[in-house]
């Protein structure tokens, strides 16, 4: 480690230590028990920099340098965040779970149309009301001593959300977990999430991240996914925030016999975003669909990490990341796949392919397979590449603007990754999203509607 | 079945690594230990130039503040410096190298290695370097391709030679402190090949070089530089074999070639060093920096390699694209089995515009072996129209065997076309099942399907290399087939 790094991590590690009767008193002793092994690991290991090879291509040690506030106590807002946004996407009906610089909002509605016996709450409420469920999956694929990232989650995490679908039970209509930052300073925010989908169910999460202050802002979340036998879990996470946020989130899911789950990140906007997807395929027959779609400009920077576990046999993954890169927009991609000894059968497919738009962009790919099983079909394949001079020709001549041509084509390049998209109405949406962010138009948020007045932070 | 058949079966599937004998010659040993004093030792012995001298202290000095790289895929065993020989030459070696002068037991390994030192006898027209432990043996054809102006000699001899020449370009595609390895073999190479071929000169020869380890507890650390210069042309051929010992032998060498304006180097190898016993004792740790660079524009390296031997293989050879519109090319098979680890890929860094390179690497795995293939494709900011091709399939013989890849790509100009591509399969059984319904047998048919595979590969190699190469991949995979 470097003394820069060991520097901010002994701020972070202060921060603990400084907050710790806050963080111990609302927690239960097993989140506690976590939280010291966690600090203990982020004490030996640190921020992790560049020479690590996980992290090779983003450099986080400068933006935790920064210094942001942090919350220990639930906040109150003077406005109703019900009242004061409404996500306007026609048609799609959902339940909204409101959540205020990481924290459950607490005048969220009650879902009382939810199935029975579905929990959805905050996880702060669910590790008092639900103890035995929270310990029987908590940091338990997200472990505290892997990731110093993750351990920095555990050890600091206070709420997040709580989500438990029993045996049989199918959710109706889409999870759509709102996530908003807003703050008069910069802020540093860390939400813990815990999902957990018994035998034959099934459920959709759209998580969206937005900033609503032009502030810095910093979010560490961490989501831990366990889906039973033969359940379908779907989860999109549409991250659309401004030049100013640093966002880490990770994805820890693990998979039970013939499960089926779909993750589709779509990173629009950020500083600076990092996403760990890891996936644990723990039983037979599992499909596993694991995509991404980022747009950058200006200087940011977007690094998308997955790990794909093949642990069991005839199991199928597929993955697909697609990144347009413009102005001095740097990006990194590292996708791992391991297929075990005794993972015969398998099938593991990986692509990542990418477009620069200027010579100033950078992009940085690195896809690993390791196989260990000899009856297996596994590919993958990396491109970096500029768009395609003889289609642009094709389109001009017929009597298409260059302007309008290379819209379509970076159109059509990024629909492979939205056409996957498994809820209705959402595709449509996010297609418009999409085009309106290429064509550079994205100082207002055309998917939700707020009418929350953005405070100007003094930096 | 035939009694003829089980006979071809029991050979088959009993053959051994066929280089393992060990030749009984006299030696000048050096006492084991690495210290500034055995490194003084070297250089005394080779009566080398001060110039050398400071290189190898400075390499020395640098490799005290470095540690053995742990990032590859591998299992490394625990590599002692002080519980290796560093020195070890056959003795009484009359200094002009004749013919008649060398021990005849020398030229009967040789033989038996399928590299015969006499000219006379040299039916494909191929200059060989025969390098033993720390010694170049010799230079066979030296004076013939002295008249085109060709130097080809031992590095020793180079240095007293062509002290210039080494000053100039040693040390300047790998420096000292490149890495580790690097800087170990820096501090204590013995020998290695020199060749320079001139402006304008095609060199009407391959040239080889052919290492064999022989005594035991040694290490061996050889060098060989190569410079082309401008509009010339060169195909290098690299060949070893060591004897078959229960403990691990170090073999830690450094390739340097320069290519100017306009001039080809093709560099092939073909390694098989002992790779150790079934159950993965002994064996040669193979941790070679092959690099190369394209200086002039126009300049053409390839880089060709079987690699078939060795307990543990680390090796990346790698090219450097600086001049403009230069060309890169890495082929390789790399084929472990038992209990061997490979490591093995390419570095293509372009720095230059309009430069193009392909990579194709084929890995074959069988019983408990790892075989990776580790590369990094890197276009800077001022190289235009950069193209890269890099291909690299793994096919997996048993299910204790591992395949691996890991290619780095990191472009920052928006002009390359940087591709990748990578598939892991086993051999199909209706691949088997249709060759065994035309009256093959399966491991005829494996054979025929893992020549196939790696044609593509095989095919790049010099002729006399090519057939070697396939032989040696059929011995490599026998008993592999389950």
């Amino acid at each position: 480690m470097s003394n820069k790094a060991n520097k901010t991590t002994d701020k972070l590690v202060a921060l603990y230590e400084d907050n710790k009767a806050d963080l111990f008193e609302n927690s239960s002793d097993f989140i506690n028990q976590e939280r010291k092994i966690a600090i203990d690991y982020f004490k030996k290991t640190g921020i992790p920099t560049t020479k690590n090879e996980s992290y090779k291509y983003t450099d986080l040690e400068p933006v935790f340098a920064n210094g942001y506030t942090k919350f220990f106590e639930r906040q109150k807002f003077n406005v109703e965040l019900n009242k004061a946004f409404q996500c306007q996407v026609p048609n799609l009906d959902t339940y909204t779970v409101l959540f205020s610089n990481g924290w459950f909002y607490e005048k969220n509605s009650e879902y009382n149309s939810l199935p029975k016996g579905v929990i959805l709450q905050s996880f702060q409420k669910a590790s008092k009301e639900h103890p035995e469920l929270v310990e029987k999956y908590y940091s338990k694929i997200a472990k505290p001593n892997d990731d110093s990232i993750v351990s920095l989650n555990t050890a600091l995490s206070q709420d997040g959300f709580f989500l438990y679908v029993p045996k049989n039970t199918i959710i109706d209509k889409p999870i759509q977990v709102i996530n908003l930052l807003r703050s008069e300073k910069d802020l540093m925010v860390t939400q813990r999430n815990l999902v957990v989908l018994d035998e034959n169910s099934s459920a959709k999460l759209i998580i969206c991240d937005h900033a609503l202050s032009i502030c810095r802002f910093l979010t560490n979340t961490v989501t831990e996914v366990n889906v039973g036998e033969n359940a379908i879990f779907d989860y999109y996470n549409l991250q659309k925030q401004h030049n100013l946020t640093t966002q880490l989130s990770s994805v820890f899911i693990r998979q039970k016999k013939n499960s089926n789950v779909l993750t589709n990140t779509l990173s629009l906007h950020g500083k600076l975003i990092r996403n760990n997807v890891s996936i644990l395929l723990d039983d037979e027959g599992c499909e596993s669909n694991v995509f991404g779609l980022f747009l950058a400009d200006k200087d940011q920077h977007i690094d998308n990490y997955t790990f794909i576990d093949h642990a069991k046999p005839n199991c199928h993954s597929n993955e697909l990341y697609k990144g347009i890169l413009d102005d001095e927009a740097t990006g990194g991609f590292n996708g791992k796949i391991i297929v075990r000894q005794d993972a015969q059968k398998t099938e593991a497919l990986q692509s990542n392919k990418n477009i620069l738009l200027t010579d100033n962009a950078e992009m940085n790919t690195k896809p690993q397979l390791e196989i260990y099983a000899d009856d297996v079909k596994c590919s993958h394949g990396a491109t970096i590449g500029q768009i395609d001079e003889d289609a642009l020709f094709y389109l001009r001549s017929r009597g298409i603007n260059e302007k309008e041509a290379r819209m379509m084509l970076m159109y059509a390049f990024a629909h492979e990754i939205l056409k996957k998209i498994r809820v209705d109405s959402l595709d449509v949406q996010l297609i418009d999203l999409v085009e309106s962010r290429l064509r550079g138009e994205f100082s207002k948020c055309d998917f939700c509607n707020y009418n929350v007045k953005a405070a100007n932070c003094p930096k | 079945m035939s009694e003829k058949e089980k006979n071809i079966i029991s050979e088959v599937t009993n053959s051994d690594y066929k280089y393992g004998f060990v030749t009984d010659i006299e030696n000048d040993i050096i006492p084991k230990g690495l210290n500034e004093e055995v490194i003084r030792l070297i250089s005394a012995k080779k009566n080398e130039p001060q110039f050398l001298l400071d290189f190898r202290l400075k390499a020395y000095n640098q490799l005290l503040k470095m540690e053995i790289p742990n990032w590859a895929h591998l299992k490394l065993p625990k590599i002692d410096l002080q519980d290796i020989i560093y020195y070890s030459a056959p003795k009484e070696l009359n200094p002009d190298k004749k013919f008649e002068d060398i021990d005849p037991e020398l030229v009967k390994t040789f033989n038996k290695l399928g590299i015969p030192l006499e000219e006379q006898k040299i039916l494909s027209g191929v200059a060989v370097d025969a390098i033993i432990d720390s010694m170049s043996i010799k230079t066979t054809f030296k004076e013939s391709l002295a008249e085109r102006g060709v130097i080809f000699c031992s590095f020793s001899d180079a240095v007293k030679e062509h002290p210039d020449l080494i000053r100039k370009y040693m040390g300047s595609v790998v420096s000292y402190n490149d890495n580790y390895f690097a800087a170990l073999n820096s501090a204590v190479f013995s020998d290695g090949s020199f060749c320079y071929i001139p402006k304008g000169v095609r060199c009407p020869m391959e040239l080889s070089t052919y290492f064999r380890i022989n005594a035991a507890n040694t290490g061996q650390f050889e060098r060989t530089l190569i410079i082309a210069d401008d509009d010339s042309y060169v195909s290098y051929l690299e060949g070893c074999t060591a004897p078959q010992r229960d403990e691990h032998q170090l073999h830690a060498a450094i390739v340097e070639i320069v290519v100017n304006t306009n001039a080809e180097v093709k560099y092939s190898t073909v390694q098989n060093w002992y790779p150790g016993d079934k159950q993965g004792k002994g064996g040669i740790l193979n941790f070679v920096t092959k690099r190369g660079i394209c200086n002039g524009d126009n300049a053409k390296l390839s880089w060709n390699q079987v690699e078939t031997g060795s307990a543990i293989t680390w090796k990346y050879p790698s090219c450097i694209l600086k001049g403009n519109n230069s060309i890169a090319e890495f082929y390789s098979v790399a084929v472990t089995n038992n209990y061997q680890q490979a490591d093995t890929g390419t570095k293509m860094i372009h720095l230059g515009s309009n430069t193009k390179s392909r990579v194709v690497s084929k890995g074959i795995s069988a019983g408990h072996s790892n075989n990776s293939y580790r590369g990094l494709v890197k276009v800077v900011k001022k190289a235009k129209n950069v193209r890269n091709y890099s291909q690299c399939d793994s096919l997996l013989l048993g299910d204790k065997s591992g395949a691996h890849t890991f290619p780095y790509i990191e472009v920052k100009n928006k002009t390359a076309i940087v591709e990748h591509e990578a598939t892991t399969s086993k051999i199909g059984e209706d691949q088997i099942f249709y060759c065994n319904q035309r009256g093959i047998s399966t491991e005829d048919a494996i054979g025929l399907i893992v020549n196939g595979y790696a044609k593509e590969v095989l095919n790049k190699m010099p002729m006399e290399f090519a057939v070697e190469a396939q032989k040696l991949l059929q011995i490599s995979l026998e008993g592999s087939v389950g």
